[in-house]
C-alpha cells in the first residue's frame, strides 16, 4: 500500500508539471498550430511569467537579496494576470517589426527577445536578484491548508502510514486541480476560438497570407492577436512554474526545457488540435522522465546524460516530422459545421 | 584610459570577431538564398567544424605527428591540416543531413524545414555535449603574448593576424568560385530563382548539395578560427553565435553573401565598439538591436535585392 502511495505522490508531481507543459503547448498551439507563427523563444516568455508573478506575489527584498524592488505579496491571481500581461506587452513589441515579414524574421526575433531576457535575468540584479535567483516565492493558499493537514494528522495519529502519506501530500493535489482547472479553461476557450470565424480567419492566414489579405481580413492585426494571446498564456504557465517551485533563477529557463521540449511536444501531439497539444506535453513528458530513468540505469554522469536524452528526443522529433508529420492526433479539416 | 585611446584596440577586435561572424553569416545566406529557409543549425554546425578540428588534431597527434609550431603563430602543422579536415568533414556531414532529412521534407514546405533545422541544432550540440562533456575545450594551451604595434596603440596577437587573413582569403575564393566557375554561377541562378534555374537545365539538386558543403565548410572554418581567438571552445559556442550570425544576414540583406559579409563585420564591431557605451555582458544584446532596427528600417537589408 506505502508503495502505491508512493508511486501515486509521484503521479501527482508528474501530472503538475505535465499539466504546466500543456498550458505552454497550448499556447504555442494558437501561434504555430493555429496561425503558423513560428516562435522559438517560448523560454523567453516562460521566465518571463514566472519573475513577473514571484516579484508580484513574493515577499520583499530580504538583508541577503541586490534586489531593490519586488514583492508586493499580492493574490496568485493577480500575479498570473501580470505574467500574462508582462508576456503579451513583449509580444506586441516583438510583433511590430517583424509579423508583416516571412515566418523566419518572427523566429529569429523570439530568438532574440528570449536572449535579451536571459541577459537581463542574469546582469539586472536590482530587479532580479542575478544568480541568486527569487526564493520563498509563496504557492496559492498553501499555509492554510497544510496547516489544516498538520492539525489533521495530529488529532489522528494512529491512522496507517500509507495514510498519513497520502494526506500528506493533500496540497499538492490541490494545487494539481487548480493546473489541470486552468489547463481546462484554456482548452476550452481554445476550441471556441478556433470554432469561431476568428478561428478561421486565423487558420486562413496560415494556409495562404496573400488570399486572406485579398479578402479583405487584415492580417497583421489577426497575427498580432494570436502572437499575444499565445504569449499570455505562457506567461500563465510561468506564474504556475514559479509558485509551484517557490525558487527560480536565471539557469531554470535554459533554452532547452523552455522551447525545445514544447515544440517537440505540441508536433508529436498534433499542431493545430488542443487536444494533441495536451496529450503530447503528456506523452513527450512521460518519455522525458522515462528515459531519466535509463540513464540512471546506465549510471552516466548529469549532464552525459542529460545530452543523451535530448539526442533520442530531438532524433524522435525529425522521425515524427518525416513518418507522420500531423502528429498523434493530427488537425481536424473542419473545425466548425453550419448544420 | 579615456574613450578614444580604446578605440583603435576596440575596431582590431571588432573586425576580427567580424571575420568570424562573416564566415558563418555567408555561409547561412547561402543556404538561407537557395533553398529559401533560415538553417536554425547554422550556429551549431560551427561548433560542429570547431570539436571536429580538435578531434583531428588530437588523433594527429596520437599518430605522433609532431608539432613543430610555425612561429610566430602558436601552432603547427596538425592544426592546419585539421583545420582542412574538419571544414571537409562539416561539409560531407551536412549534406548527409540534407539527404536524409531537409531533402526528404522540401516537398512540405519552408516551415516544417524550420522544425527541423531546430531539432538538428539540438541534436549536433548535445552529440557534442556528450562526446566532450560541458567543460572548455582547448586546441592550444599556451599563451600567446601580443604584439604592440607602435603609434597606434594597439595589441595584436600573431594568431589574430593569422585570423584575419584567413577569413579574408576564404572570402576571396568564394568570390572566384561564385563568379567563375560553372557551379558558381549556376549557385547565383539558384538563388536568384530555382524554378527558373531548373527550367534552364541546371541540376538544382547538384547546386545544392554544393551551397550545402560551402555553406558549412566556411561556418566550420569561422568556428574553428573562433575557437583559436578565444583559445577554448565549448558545446553551447554554436548557440551563441546564432544571433549574430542571423542579425549579420539580415542586415547585409538574406540570399546575398557579399551582405552577409558587409553584415557580418558590422555586428563584430558595433559588438566590439558597444562595449565603450555599455556594459560588456550586453554585448550579444547589441546584433539583436541592430537587427530589430534593421527590419524596422529596411527590412531587405543593406544588398537585398529582392
Amino acid at each position: 500500500m506505502e508503495f502505491f502511495v508512493g508511486i501515486l505522490n509521484y503521479l501527482v508531481f508528474f501530472a503538475i508539471t505535465a499539466g504546466i507543459y500543456a498550458i505552454l503547448s497550448l499556447g504555442l498551439n494558437i501561434q504555430w498550430g493555429y496561425t503558423g507563427l513560428f516562435n522559438i523563444g517560448i523560454a523567453g516568455f516562460f521566465a518571463v511569467g514566472a519573475y513577473t508573478s514571484a516579484l508580484l506575489c513574493g515577499p520583499p527584498p530580504g538583508p541577503m537579496d541586490w534586489r531593490i524592488i519586488g514583492g508586493f505579496q499580492l493574490p496568485f491571481v493577480v500575479g498570473l494576470l501580470g505574467a500574462a500581461a508582462a508576456c503579451g506587452i513583449i509580444a506586441l513589441l516583438i510583433g511590430i517589426p517583424v509579423l508583416r515579414l516571412k515566418e523566419d524574421y518572427l523566429a529569429i526575433a523570439t530568438l532574440g527577445i528570449a536572449e535579451v531576457i536571459r541577459l537581463i535575468l542574469k546582469n539586472e540584479s536590482w530587479l532580479t536578484n542575478s544568480v541568486w535567483g527569487l526564493k520563498h516565492i509563496p504557492s496559492p493558499w498553501q499555509v492554510p491548508i497544510q496547516g489544516k493537514i498538520f492539525a489533521f494528522l495530529k488529532t489522528h495519529p494512529l491512522l496507517p502510514a500509507w495514510l498519513q502519506s497520502f494526506i500528506s501530500n493533500g496540497y499538492n493535489w490541490f494545487f494539481l486541480a487548480l493546473v489541470l482547472l486552468t489547463l481546462g479553461l484554456i482548452y476550452w476557450v481554445s476550441e471556441k476560438s478556433i470554432r469561431s470565424p476568428w478561428g478561421r480567419v486565423l487558420r486562413a492566414i496560415r494556409e495562404d497570407e496573400v488570399v486572406a489579405g485579398a479578402s479583405g481580413k487584415n492580417v497583421f492585426f489577426f497575427k498580432m492577436q494570436s502572437l499575444v494571446i499565445g504569449a499570455m498564456i505562457m506567461g500563465i504557465a510561468g506564474g504556475f512554474y514559479a509558485h509551484y517551485v517557490k525558487f527560480i533563477d536565471a539557469n531554470t529557463f535554459e533554452p532547452l526545457y523552455g522551447t525545445f521540449l514544447i515544440w517537440v511536444m505540441l508536433i508529436a501531439g498534433g499542431s493545430g488540435n488542443s487536444k494533441g497539444a495536451i496529450l503530447g506535453s503528456f506523452v513527450i513528458w512521460g518519455v522525458w522522465a522515462g528515459t531519466d530513468l535509463i540513464t540512471a540505469y546506465l549510471a552516466l554522469s548529469g549532464v552525459r546524460a542529460a545530452s543523451l536524452r535530448i539526442i533520442a528526443i530531438g532524433i524522435m522529433l525529425e522521425v515524427i516530422l518525416l513518418k507522420r508529420p500531423q502528429g498523434m492526433l493530427g488537425e481536424e479539416k473542419r473545425v466548425s459545421k453550419m448544420f | 584610459m579615456s574613450l578614444l585611446s580604446r578605440l583603435p584596440q576596440l575596431v582590431i577586435y571588432g573586425i576580427i570577431s567580424g571575420s568570424i561572424i562573416s564566415l558563418g553569416a555567408i555561409g547561412l545566406s547561402l543556404t538561407y538564398g537557395i533553398l529559401n529557409f533560415s538553417n536554425f543549425a547554422h550556429g551549431d554546425i560551427m561548433a560542429l567544424g570547431a570539436f571536429l578540428a580538435l578531434a583531428f588534431l588530437l588523433l594527429l597527434r596520437g599518430l605522433g605527428m609532431s608539432e613543430n609550431i610555425f612561429y610566430p603563430l602558436s601552432f603547427g602543422l596538425p592544426m592546419v591540416i585539421s583545420f582542412l579536415l574538419a571544414m571537409a568533414a562539416t561539409a560531407g556531414i551536412a549534406i548527409f543531413i540534407d539527404r536524409i532529412l531537409y531533402s526528404r521534407l522540401r516537398k512540405t514546405g519552408p516551415v516544417t524545414l524550420l522544425v527541423a533545422a531546430v531539432g538538428v541544432a539540438f541534436f549536433l550540440r548535445n552529440i557534442i555535449q556528450f562526446i566532450w562533456g560541458p567543460q572548455p575545450q582547448y586546441y592550444i594551451k599556451e599563451i600567446q603574448i601580443a604584439w604592440k604595434i607602435p603609434f597606434l596603440g594597439i595589441r595584436i596577437k600573431p594568431d589574430e593576424i593569422f585570423i584575419i587573413i584567413v577569413a579574408a582569403l576564404l572570402v576571396v575564393f568564394l568570390h572566384l568560385f561564385l563568379q567563375k566557375t560553372r557551379m558558381g554561377k549556376a549557385m547565383r541562378a539558384s538563388a536568384d530563382n530555382i524554378t527558373l534555374a531548373r527550367v534552364c537545365g541546371i541540376n538544382t539538386e547538384r547546386v545544392i548539395m554544393w551551397t550545402w558543403g560551402i555553406g558549412t565548410a566556411l561556418a566550420a572554418a569561422g568556428g574553428i578560427l573562433a575557437g583559436i581567438e578565444n583559445k577554448f571552445i565549448t558545446p553551447n559556442f554554436g548557440w551563441d553565435m546564432l544571433l549574430p550570425i542571423f542579425a549579420a544576414v539580415i542586415l547585409g540583406g538574406v540570399g546575398s553573401p557579399y551582405g552577409a559579409l558587409l553584415g557580418g563585420m558590422v555586428i563584430g564591431l558595433s559588438g566590439e565598439l558597444s562595449t565603450l557605451f555599455i556594459s560588456t555582458a550586453y554585448k550579444p544584446a547589441v546584433a539583436f538591436i541592430i537587427m530589430v532596427v534593421m527590419l524596422l528600417i529596411r527590412p531587405r537589408g543593406i544588398l537585398g535585392g529582392k
